[in-house]
């Protein structure tokens, strides 16, 4: 962008020493007047807060007494949690089934579609509508279709084979994959989209060029489309594990962390430790944890990019 | 300028042919074509049943008794119709006050995130002062940090804003004003102010325009396309947002829907609760119906943002 020839307006009168009656001559008041809601917002809303997380995980703050400095107390304080190990450990596991159960469907999903002759909006409006319920109303409603008795949504589905009910929500062992699956049902639709516009870039002559050489179907999908969706397909993978990591709606509502701290994410322990009714105005802890959390995941992105450099960028 | 629209070109005569995996000789193989079929039509029960199917369950539970969603809630057709739970929404609920705060918030957001990123896409893109570019990199910046370390921090400045002493808790402010810090927004902007031919500006600017004049009657009309697009996208991250508003909005008269429906859940009788929500959802997908080529093209740009 910078290489772009000088816009009009700089361009217009020589550069040369600047006074300050210069400056207002050459509309510097006007471009400040234009530059006020960038700074004010962006200052009060977004670049000072940044900041403040970081003096606030060196403080003790809990908005009563006067901050005072503790060090890298609020980080060992947060580290010796038997919490901290919990929220990590449910943290990886709700990103791993995430990636078993959405990271391929919504592929499958968009390779077939693409390949449909009629009712080509019709499926990609169906896979979309999932995104389009507010997220507090897909999880509600799935915790009306969860409910634990005989004669819950799911149960008595499974009633009418045989099996159940499960406590699917209740369990230990359930409460996580059930949430994975309310959360993937839910965003499962945005990537599918994302895909089928990626397949539209597929030159049309490399499918040409594969049938010459006798490609059936299925090596057509493996040796030309998926070579050609990789790039793509890293970036969905890396901005999917960056979103899981960060997961807060849907334990929050369907489970409350629950049962036995099953579900506690990173991201609820975070907000326990500043707004949870027990542990409430440990603002310095989340403060910590939040940092911890940031800086994993921009270590983990940029080795990421690391190791995949010379898959992803050909094609 | 030439090579874009070879690209666009060739992808416009691709699109024509219909030139996907499967090649016209697969399709006059017998086996090939049934195969493709019975794939196709189970992927259409299949996306029938999970992405209409939960919709329909909820109309359905909406206007039908607690018993019957309690103890048949997979019966395709209800013993009973209650249309009367679709007023006591309004009645006894008073969901309309909640959709109301949340069309409050969604405006307001709106109104901050154009306003910012229209002002500051132009002052970055056409007025371009000294040290903008290190501006835009400090914007740029904000992209890269994750939006949980926000959030602590952002909660104490609305509490009590530093150098104003001002307190935005409780007041739609508190959703407003941050809803304005999206880098996101500021850079697609600017990225659309770059690509605007130079030459009008100076034509304008020959005419005597000054740089309100410019902004107003030139690059605002202009980018009529880029505005709608962000404004979209506002109104739908101020819809799903749940977090924010429930930390900073804590009395119910001023929480939009997606805070209230959860405090709901516990207060009222399931079918009153299920029809809540069903009246929750009505918007977004008549929005969705409307505006679906608009969705189905730009979603996957925000899902791209929001991961």
């Amino acid at each position: 962008m910078s290489s772009r020839a000088e816009p009009a307006v700089a361009a217009s009168g020589v550069r040369k020493r600047r006074g300050p009656l210069t400056w207002v001559s050459r509309d510097g008041l006007s471009t400040l007047v234009f530059l006020l809601p960038l700074l004010l917002i962006f200052g009060m809303f977004s670049w000072f807060p940044i900041l403040r997380s970081f003096v606030m995980a060196v403080q003790h703050t809990n908005l009563v007494s006067t901050p005072t400095f503790v060090g890298l107390n609020n980080f060992a304080t947060v580290l010796a949690d038997p919490l901290f190990g919990t929220a990590v450990a449910n943290t990886a596991y709700f990103a791993l089934l995430a990636l078993i159960f959405g990271y391929p469907i919504p592929l499958v999903l968009a390779v077939i579609m693409s390949e449909t002759r009629r009712f080509k909006g019709l499926y990609s409006a169906l896979a979309y509508l999932p995104v389009v319920v507010p997220p507090v109303v897909g999880v509600l409603l799935w915790k009306v279709f969860y409910r634990g008795g005989p004669n819950g949504a799911f149960n008595s589905i499974l009633g009418t084979i045989g099996l159940g009910p499960i406590q699917w929500l209740g369990d230990a062992a359930m409460a996580m994959p059930s949430v994975v699956v309310e959360a993937t049902w839910a965003a499962f639709g945005g990537t599918v989209i994302i895909y089928l516009a990626a397949l539209l870039s597929v030159p049309p002559e490399l499918y040409d060029a594969a049938e010459v050489d006798g490609a059936s179907i299925w090596q057509k999908v493996r040796h030309v489309t998926l070579p050609h969706l990789r790039g793509i397909l890293f970036i969905t993978l890396i901005l999917q594990l960056i979103a899981t990591a960060q997961v807060f709606t849907e334990p929050f509502l369907l489970t409350e962390g629950g049962p036995a701290n099953s579900t506690t994410t990173v991201l609820l322990l975070i907000y326990q430790y500043a707004f949870g009714s027990s542990l409430g105005g440990h603002f310095g802890e989340a403060a910590a944890l939040s940092l911890m959390l940031a800086a994993f995941l921009g270590v983990f992105t940029a080795v990421y990019f690391w190791l995949t450099r010379s898959w992803s960028t050909e094609s | 300028m030439k090579t874009p629209f070879r690209i666009r070109g060739r992808k416009k005569v691709a699109q024509a042919q219909q030139r996907g995996i499967v090649s016209l000789a697969d399709w006059r193989s017998r086996r090939i074509r049934w195969t493709l079929q019975t794939v196709h039509g189970l992927t259409l029960v299949l996306l029938l049943i999970i992405g209409l199917g939960p919709i329909l369950w909820l109309a359905k539970a909406a206007i039908t008794p607690t018993q019957d969603t309690l103890r048949q809630p997979m019966a395709l057709w209800p013993n009973g119709f209650d249309l009367d739970l679709i007023v006591q929404t309004f009645t006894k609920v008073h969901i309309e006050r909640y959709f109301m705060n949340t069309v409050w918030i969604a405006v307001g957001s709106w109104i901050c995130q154009i306003m910012v990123a229209t002002t500051a896409g132009y002052a970055l893109s056409v007025l371009r002062p000294r040290g903008s570019n290190f501006l835009f990199g400090l914007v740029l910046a904000t992209l890269f940090v994750p939006s949980i370390v926000l959030l602590v921090p952002l909660y104490l400045t609305v509490l009590d804003m530093p150098l104003v002493n001002l307190k935005l808790v409780d007041t739609f402010w508190a959703v407003w004003l941050p809803a304005g810090a999206s880098a996101f927004n500021v850079v697609i902007i600017k990225r659309f102010f770059d690509s605007l031919p130079r030459e009008i500006f100076e034509a304008a600017q020959v005419d005597g325009a000054g740089p309100f004049r410019l902004f107003w009657s030139i690059v605002l009309p202009l980018s009529r396309p880029i505005v709608g697009v962000v404004s979209v996208f506002a109104v739908i991250a101020t819809w799903k947002d749940y977090l924010w508003p429930m930390l900073v909005l804590p009395s119910p008269d001023k929480q939009p829907l997606s805070v209230r429906l959860p405090t709901l859940e516990r207060g009222i009788q399931l079918d009153l609760f299920i029809a809540s929500l069903a009246i929750a959802t009505l918007f977004p997908i008549a929005l969705f119906l409307i505006f679906q080529r608009m969705f189905l093209r730009g979603g996957g740009l925000s899902g791209a943002i929001k991961g």
